[in-house]
């Protein structure tokens, strides 16, 4: 840190208290700035007028140290829009407050928080989206998930889901066609949506300079299921569930359900049993360990090219997860096994051939772990590829709401197991990984070394499931059979899934359906900072940066 | 048979030792031997062609959703696709003969689908997927979804499933491969979404509309969420 930058700030602890934040000593900082407060599940959030909002924000996060800007969620009321600002601190993530703008019914414009955190830049182009709020001062306000010609907007109240539409395919532009952005002579690229490398249907705007990027710009949106409506349209209790098994579909599946549990049992007030919590924790962790292999595989699918030996290696491995996943859950990949209070069902029977099964696979799991090392963290060419190409300094990972692996590849201590515990992790012995390096070689580095904690995790939890005793093992506590959680209570609870924080914003109308369901991605977030690690890089180390970012684009666009 | 080549010292070229008398061993096989002294096999042109043809397909490499990654797994070890004689993943769409359309097709994605489609040569077949490819599956309800591949273009075989298990996908591509060797085509079908320039559709509202968004020449594809089956 340079002499000129400010001190490390002093502010953060502002209302921090021994019992949580104080929101009085927060309201009197920002003073005139509140218009109301409201209260959350999850937090206090203060009411701001539509063109104060980059002063609220600039406030809170310059001398509040709420340096972590989660979600932006936007909504329409009869009466009124809302945008939400879900704000945190990547030190201490229990510390959380909501900033909320309503606009008016009619003209919903409000001021754009881009310029004081850079991740809301695509979180307000989405609400714009599918929504319909207008950001003033926004720099790029377009439609993100939505084809650019879309008429409407799908999440507000009037919207006719029956009208036509017509989608344009003007993205064929002559990809030789000579560029003169910028002045000197580039050439303009497109990768994808179909395109290997891209892990999906993502579409890289590429602007090369030579065989250097000079721009590049994510177009998303190829896989936009309209997961918000549905789950909008879905009964708490059952008909949810399934969905977010879908989001990122990487066999984290029951990682995403944990999103959803927790924010629903949080907002009803459902008790877990503990031994159901084991059962979770074991089980999810089991879904991280594929979902990371899988990352490991293709990223080596990325740099070799073709289908490597490590991709083989990786989808063996995995499939011995599947395997135990589809004894427990019936499953191979959308496991659909959590239920709000508790799981499905027990463990399979004989139980004892399931505890040696999973530890048969963790016995191995070293001995792989060594392969894959020798292959990859340990192979020459794979370093001169991966080191110091791609760099995220820390504070721009902040900026960009980067979690997961990708914030902690840069040094991010930032893991919501262990700083806003559920499930049984806090009881459990294991460690956060960090790596310094800020480039692609450590992003890798640490899913490699995570798959190591998360073998842990589970081998302890083996031992806790295999010693309870028989007639305590609760797997579901009593749930009302319709499920209404109280009119107007909102929530906005995270878990880490496999890619970084995933979190769920409800809104409940008295329902037995949430007015308001958004999810907060963490690839969405992750891919934003794409730019900032490619340009100026080789084309070859943008395919690199992109698959240590280890995006999947059905959470992406949800 | 040799003694044309065999030089004027009278040694022998390494190629004659390899030869020896009549034809190299090993090129013979069981199969070889069942036809004896008479090697030659009468068939019509296409029903050998559709055997060559249906032995050795040439995959895209193409992953939408979630279906990809069974679709990854039914081309990696244990399900390992190669078996049958048609596990090569081509990244270009100009080499393959046959698409797997492995996920939910939303409305943004489909004109480029057809597109890539299209510049598949022929003859070309498609295997749809899971539930998304046949109807939409669980997604069929929203705002931009396409109910199903079948809309945007026709479709061989469907594996139903969300998502079909590694066995499902194999299994359906070898029937593809048994129908293809049997010279079956597949059925034609109705596709409501069509790709035609923005000029030439039917002038209503919504095209007046966006007349001066869009260029005259370029592609576009309807979306219509309530009529389509
Ligand atoms: S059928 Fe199921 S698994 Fe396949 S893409 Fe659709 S939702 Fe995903």
């Amino acid at each position: 840190m340079s002499l000129e930058a400010p001190e490390p700030s002093t502010h953060t602890d502002v209302g921090v208290t021994e019992t949580g934040l104080d929101y009085d000593v927060l309201e009197s900082l920002l003073g005139e700035l509140v218009i109301d407060r409201e209260t959350h599940h999850n937090a206090e959030a203060f009411v701001v007028r539509p063109d104060r909002v980059a002063d609220a924000l600039s406030v809170l996060r310059e001398e509040a140290g709420f340096d972590h800007c989660s979600c932006v969620t936007a909504q329409q009321y009869e009466d009124r829009y809302e945008s939400i600002y879900h704000l945190k601190k990547y030190d201490d993530p229990t510390q959380e407050v909501g900033v909320v703008v309503p606009t008016s019914i009619h003209e919903p414009k409000s001021q754009s928080g881009s310029g004081v955190y850079r991740t809301a830049d695509w979180h307000e182009r989405e609400a714009y989206d599918l929504v319909g709020i207008e950001y003033d001062d926004h720099p790029d306000l377009r439609r993100i998930l939505l084809p650019e010609t879309w008429q409407g907007h799908p999440l507000s109240q009037n919207y006719d889901q029956e009208r036509q539409q017509v989608v344009p395919l003007t993205e064929h532009a002559n990809p030789l066609e000579e560029d003169h952005r910028g002045g000197t002579d580039t050439m303009f690229i497109n990768i994808g949506p179909h395109h290997p490398a891209t892990h999906g249907v993502l579409h890289l705007k590429t602007t090369l300079n030579g065989e250097q990027v000079a721009d590049v710009e994510s177009d998303i949106g190829y896989l936009h299921r309209c997961e918000e409506q549905i789950c909008q349209q879905g009964t708490y209790r059952h008909q949810i569930m399934p969905y977010p098994d879908r989001w990122d579909y990487i066999s984290a599946g029951l990682l995403n359900e944990w999103a959803y549990a927790r924010a629903a049992e949080d907002l009803a007030d459902i008790d877990v049993p503990e031994y159901a919590q084991i059962i979770r924790t074991m089980s999810a962790e089991l879904c991280r360990i594929a979902s990371h292999l899988l990352a490991l595989g293709t990223f080596a699918i990325d740099v070799y090219g073709d289908f490597s030996a490590i991709f083989m290696y990786a989808f063996r491995d995995r499939e011995v997860v599947q395997n135990i996943l589809e004894d427990l859950t019936g499953q191979r990949m959308m496991f659909n096994y959590f239920r709000l209070g508790g799981v499905a069902w027990d463990l399979p029977e004989p139980r004892e051939k399931f505890f040696e099964k999973t530890r048969d696979f963790l016995d191995e799991l070293p001995t792989r772990l060594e392969e894959y090392h020798n292959l990859v963290s340990g192979n020459e060419v794979l370093q001169l590829r991966c080191v110091d190409t791609g760099i995220l300094e820390p504070e721009v990972a902040k900026q960009y709401g980067c979690t997961g692996p990708v914030a902690r590849g840069s040094g991010v201590d930032y893991d919501l197991r262990r700083d806003d515990p559920y499930g049984y992790y806090d009881r459990l012995d294991w460690d956060v990984v960090t790596e310094d390096g800020c480039d692609n070689y450590s992003r890798v580095l640490v899913r490699l070394r995570e798959v190591e904690e998360s073998a842990k995790i589970i081998d302890q939890c083996v031992n806790l499931l295999e010693e309870w005793p028989e007639d305590d093992r609760t797997i579901q506590s009593n749930v009302p059979r319709t499920l209404k959680p109280d009119p107007d209570t909102e929530i906005y609870r995270a878990v880490e899934g496999a890619k970084g924080e995933l979190g769920i914003y409800i809104r409940s109308d008295g329902t037995d359906t949430p007015a308001r369901f958004k999810i907060r991605s963490p690839c969405f977030s992750n891919l934003q900072a794409l730019p900032e690690m490619a340009e100026g890089e080789y084309v070859p180390d943008l395919v690199a940066a992109l698959g240590s970012l280890d995006i999947v684009l059905g959470e992406v666009d949800r | 048979m040799s003694s044309h080549n065999q030089d004027t010292t009278g040694a022998q070229t390494t190629q004659e030792a390899r030869m020896g008398e009549g034809v190299d061993n090993r090129f013979n096989s069981k199969l070889r031997e069942a036809f004896g002294s008479s090697p030659f096999i009468l068939t019509k042109f296409d029903s050998f062609m559709n055997w060559v043809r249906g032995s050795s397909m040439f995959m895209l490499q193409f992953g939408i959703a979630c279906c990809s990654i069974e679709m990854m797994h039914t081309y990696a070890v244990k399900h390992d696709l190669d078996r049958f004689g048609s596990g090569v993943p081509r990244a270009s769409p100009r080499q393959a003969d046959v698409i797997i359309v492995p996920g939910t097709i939303v409305s943004k994605f489909a004109p480029r689908m057809k597109r890539v489609y299209d510049q598949m040569p022929e003859p070309k077949f498609v295997v749809s997927m899971g539930s998304c490819t046949c109807s939409g599956g669980p997604f069929q309800e929203g705002y931009n979804v396409i109910k199903g591949a079948e809309e945007v273009i026709p479709c061989d075989i469907h594996v139903p499933g969300c998502p079909p298990r590694p066995e499902a996908l194999i299994y359906g591509i070898v029937k593809l491969q048994e129908r293809i060797a049997n010279g079956e085509t597949a059925p034609v079908t109705v596709k409501p979404y069509e790709l035609e320039q923005f000029g030439d559709l039917e002038e209503d509202e919504l095209v007046q509309h966006l007349a001066d968004q869009i260029d005259e020449e370029d592609l576009v594809m309807r979306y219509n969420w309530a009529e389509s089956p």
